[in-house]
């Protein structure tokens, strides 16, 4: 029964994740179908033609008038020459989606920052809390981790400590230092002893 | 019920998921090879009893439905979340990589292109300046050209990308170290079969996904195809987790793991073919045909998703698409063939080079200090690449101009050709024309460009950071393409009456289309660094849209890899395979010695007897103590020591679980008690302790072989079943066992290479 909530709950959590991606991309989507009066155009350029110089011509258009006659205003040249300033301009359609470029950015900027915050926070401010907390004694390391100024060295510490109390708030944290051991582990193998990913 | 590692004072039942999971018979350890024989016929297992109980009631055979759907439902998701993060990737790099340049005042998060898109101002001759868009010199000191704008815009971008590489690398360091490096050579040898914990995880996934930004726009000479592989791959564990016929089974889990490979390179090349052909011929091990269907549907998927998030305008899914169909004539194989033995050449050379620096960066101190590595090499690229135009900007951005056609309306340097001024052709069939200044200048900065680039990536691939390769050989190739399109393109119109250009090529026609020559260097060499041949092809062709270039595309391939297998047999993938001593068995290495398995097979002469378990006459501390002294992975079990017939073999991990089990849960088990592997227990004396029955971790049919069966056979036996060991007989007595390990190392021996360095089992 245990097992079945367990179950059910890490379902839960991966279900709500994957549900955050498809909803960032349901909301592109309905971006896309709300689009901004300016995220449409037609761009003709057209170059040097005897007197007249080279020039770019924007017109917010659909895709079936998006010509050069209907784009390119005023016309430079009189008569019979449009046809031949014409035939040498490129007229292309391009739209895009100004919500999704910044629903995206401001998304991952704030990941980012989410990350960098955490980062710092576990290299600089955990262990002096943890220093505060627990005293000088308790943070003497293992003999392999002598000099090792790597974040979550005093990991194993902390798991042989708080496996004599079992709430919510100790499994937690149980978990979070499992975690840091496992990186330690991953980090030891990439970075120190050189054995995966050399 | 689950046994926790503490107490069970009984709190908390809903947070069992938090606790560590009980290593239950039938996972495997890290760094070890899987059974696949037994994946596979759990499997059939599995599949057997869904199929027998769906004849029950409505309700098992709407679940044996959905089991037999879930294998969809999984690549659906997979190709959603593929596409969905490589659009987020993409539109991420566009913006950081101008972020070095300037900034969007109008709204900050547009990129320079985004931010003139609905500029008046733009001009024809100054395309790129619109007054949203100021410069870091412009912001600062209110100056845009002149000496000290110049230089004040230098060591903005400087700082920029020292900034941009100094997040990745600590962000690697402290969350994710499995994030770094290309990824392509650690998923082939897990598909083969190999247990990497943690390479495939969320966090490895989340990371590598905001670094792959950071480093892109650092300016760094690296692409991002190979780590997108590796997140593909990442999406993938991730949601067979969610299944149980995928999380409980390795063998199944590599199918889609096999599938999301794809949906990789699906999205970074906008090629859901390629990259199906792409995983078959590169990154898979075994690819069973229901793979294959499977495969293209993720891909499929992940192309669609990508197209409607759209980051490149105009539904496009590269930032290099071209599509232009101007023909190519039968002379132009012989510079084609050249540019395919340029990059066979540079793909050797680069193969050296790179394994010699990552030897060195493994072996001496220079390892020592991967952040420090990662910022002085990215001080040296953006110090030389800021004053050549070709390098500062992007490496994406450079091949498309390079792949790009000049028309009338080109304003690039490398389209400076001399216009004439009466001419009234449209604008795609523009004839040849000669070149001007620019184009001259062009041509010796791309020679630079070249030069760096081909000396930087070097010391680039293989830091501790995410990095791809794909996108700086194609730049390698493309400029070297390039330079030699133009090369014959004024050849042909200065000297039109020489014989060779006289019959395809009369002066007022368009003969030579340089990009075309870009886009066969960027082939030659992408498949001179990697040796891949079929996916290469599809993939350029994918790319160009069109299948009127295939055949200079597939000289130059076919060339580039001739030339490169001259010189040594591995691509860069499988060279990083062996420079970390990875247990994998190439299918595409040929065995062809004359050895038998009694050559191989261990023990040797010399070496103390096998270590054995007899069927009924050894001890729980006899075991114990055997399992102590010694490291096998697992040990073959023989009638008795006299006379040594093979009943079987016993895996250490099920041995050392199930006699913890026993000790802790069974009646009576004590050291001395007898363990015996029959149905029967053996006979004992009256009060001697309750024995111990462990029949069912007994494999009853492992794979033997006779002593003089060549190792041809064997080699071939390992690959084809992907067997971890096998067992030496000899008229039904054991004689030895051969470990995948000991094969790796014969033929490595075999092979003149240093057999030490196979390192895992």
């Amino acid at each position: 029964m245990a097992a079945l909530w367990g179950g059910l709950f890490r379902l839960g959590s991966m279900l709500s994740l994957s549900c955050l991606a498809l909803s960032v991309l349901l909301l592109v989507q309905l971006s896309d179908a709300a689009k901004n009066f300016e995220d449409v155009r037609c761009k003709c350029i057209c170059p040097p033609y005897k007197d007249n110089s080279g020039h770019i011509y924007n017109k917010n258009i659909s895709q079936k008038d998006c010509d050069c006659l209907h784009v390119v205003d005023p016309m430079p040249v009189l008569g019979p020459d449009v046809e031949a300033y014409c035939l040498r301009c490129e007229c292309k359609y391009e739209e895009r989606s100004s919500v999704t470029i910044k629903v995206t950015i401001i998304i991952y900027l704030s990941i980012l920052g989410l990350l960098l915050l955490y980062m710092v926070y576990l290299t600089l401010v955990e262990p002096i809390l943890k220093r505060r907390l627990f005293g000088h004694s308790q943070l003497i390391q293992s003999d392999d981790d002598v000099g090792d100024h790597q974040p979550f060295a005093n990991a194993h510490d902390v798991l042989a400590r708080s496996r004599s109390r079992a709430n919510v708030l100790n499994k937690v944290e149980y978990a979070q230092q499992r975690w840091k051991l496992q990186v330690q582990e991953q980090r030891k193998s990439v970075f120190d002893r050189h054995v995966v990913l050399s | 019920s689950m046994v926790n590692a503490g107490a069970m004072s009984g709190s908390g039942n809903l947070m069992d998921f938090l606790d560590e999971p009980f290593p239950d018979v039938g996972t495997y350890e890290d760094f070890h090879t899987i059974d696949w024989l037994r994946e596979k016929s759990r499997d059939t297992d599995r599949h057997r009893k869904i199929t027998s109980k769906s004849k029950e009631s409505i309700w098992e055979f709407i679940k044996s439905l959905l089991d037999a759907w879930s294998g969809w439902v999984v690549m659906l998701l997979i190709g959603l979340l593929a596409g969905t993060l490589a659009g987020v990737i993409d539109l991420a790099v566009d913006w950081m990589t101008d972020l070095k340049e300037g900034v969007c005042l109008s709204a900050f998060w547009y990129s320079h292109e985004q931010c003139c898109w609905t500029s008046n101002e733009t001009t024809f001759e100054d395309r790129d300046k619109c007054p949203l868009w100021k410069k870091w010199s412009e912001l600062l000191v209110n100056q845009s050209e002149g000496a000290s704008a110049y230089i004040l815009n230098y060591l903005m971008y400087i700082l920029w990308a020292l900034l941009f590489a100094f997040l990745a690398v600590s962000l690697v360091r402290v969350f994710a170290p499995y994030a770094c490096g290309s990824g392509i050579p650690e998923i082939k040898t897990i598909l083969s079969g190999f247990i990497i914990r943690g390479y495939l995880g969320k966090w490895t996934l989340l990371i590598k996904t905001v670094t792959l930004v950071l480093v892109v726009s650092s300016g760094l000479s690296l692409g991002k195809e190979g780590p997108l592989v590796h997140v593909a791959c990442c999406c993938g564990n991730f949601f067979s987790s969610l299944f149980s016929k995928y999380s409980k089974n390795e063998g199944k889990r590599r199918e889609v793991l096999s599938a999301a490979a794809a949906a990789g390179v699906s999205v970074a090349f906008g090629a859901p073919i390629g990259g199906v052909l792409f995983s078959l011929e590169e990154v898979s091990y075994y690819f069973p045909l229901k793979t294959l269907w499977r495969s293209f549907f993720a891909a499929l998927v992940a192309a669609f998703t990508l197209r409607s998030i759209n980051p490149f305008g105009n539904s496009r899914l590269v930032l290099f698409y071209v599509e232009y169909h101007t023909p190519w004539y039968m002379a132009e194989l012989f510079p084609f063939i050249l540019l395919g033995v340029f990059g066979g050449l540079w793909g050797t050379l680069f193969i050296r080079c790179n394994i010699a620096w990552c030897r060195r960066r493994k072996t001496t101190k220079l390892g020592k200090y991967p952040v420090l590595e990662v910022i002085v090499v990215t001080a040296v690229t953006a110090i030389i690449a800021y004053p050549n135009p070709y390098t500062r900007q992007s490496t994406s951005e450079l091949i498309s101009e390079l792949f790009n056609d000049c028309g009338a309306l080109e304003s690039s340097q490398l389209c400076d050709y001399v216009n004439d001024p009466n001419m009234t052709r449209p604008v795609d069939d523009i004839p040849d024309r000669p070149a001007g200044v620019g184009v001259y200048t062009a041509m010796w900065q791309l020679a630079l460009a070249l030069v760096f680039k081909i000396v930087i990536t070097i010391f680039t691939f293989g830091m501790k950071i995410p990095s791809g390769l794909f996108i700086p050989s194609m730049a390698v190739g493309a400029m070297a393409g390039r330079m030699v399109g133009i090369g014959v393109e004024q050849l042909a119109y200065h000297h039109h009456d020489w014989i060779i250009f006289r019959n395809w090529c009369r002066p007022g026609a368009d003969c030579v289309t340089p990009g075309l020559y870009a886009m066969v260097g960027a082939a030659a060499c992408l498949g001179g660094v990697t040796r891949m041949t079929v996916s290469l092809v599809v993939i350029m062709f994918e790319l160009t849209g069109g299948l009127e270039y295939i055949v200079p595309l597939m000289a130059a391939a076919v060339t580039s890899k001739w030339v490169a297998d001259a010189f040594g047999k591995e691509g860069i993938y499988e060279a990083h395979i062996h420079l970390n001593g990875y247990p994998f068995l190439d299918v595409k290495d040929e065995f062809t010695h004359r050895t038998l398995a009694t050559d191989v097979m261990r023990p040797r002469r010399g070496e103390p007897p096998l270590s054995v378990l007899t069927q009924d006459s050894m001890t729980v501390e006899d075991v114990e103590t055997l399992i102590k002294e010694t490291d096998y992975n697992g040990f073959p079990v023989v009638v008795s020591r006299d006379s040594e017939r093979l009943i079987g073999f016993a895996q250490r991990r099920e041995l050392i679980l199930a006699i913890k089990n026993a000790r802790q849960r069974q009646e009576g088990i004590v050291s001395n008690s007898i363990m015996y592997f029959t149905e029967e227990p053996p006979e004992l004396p009256a009060n001697s302790p309750h024995p111990l029955k462990l029949r069912r971790i007994l494999n009853l049919s492992p794979f033997t072989v006779t002593d003089h069966t060549p190792m041809e056979t064997v080699v071939d036996i390992f690959r084809k079943l992907g067997l971890r060991q096998c067992l030496v007989t000899r008229s039904g007595r054991l004689l030895g066992i051969i470990t995948k390990k000991d094969v790796l190392r014969h033929m490595a021996q075999m092979a003149n290479q240093d057999p030490e360095s196979i390192m895992f089992n």
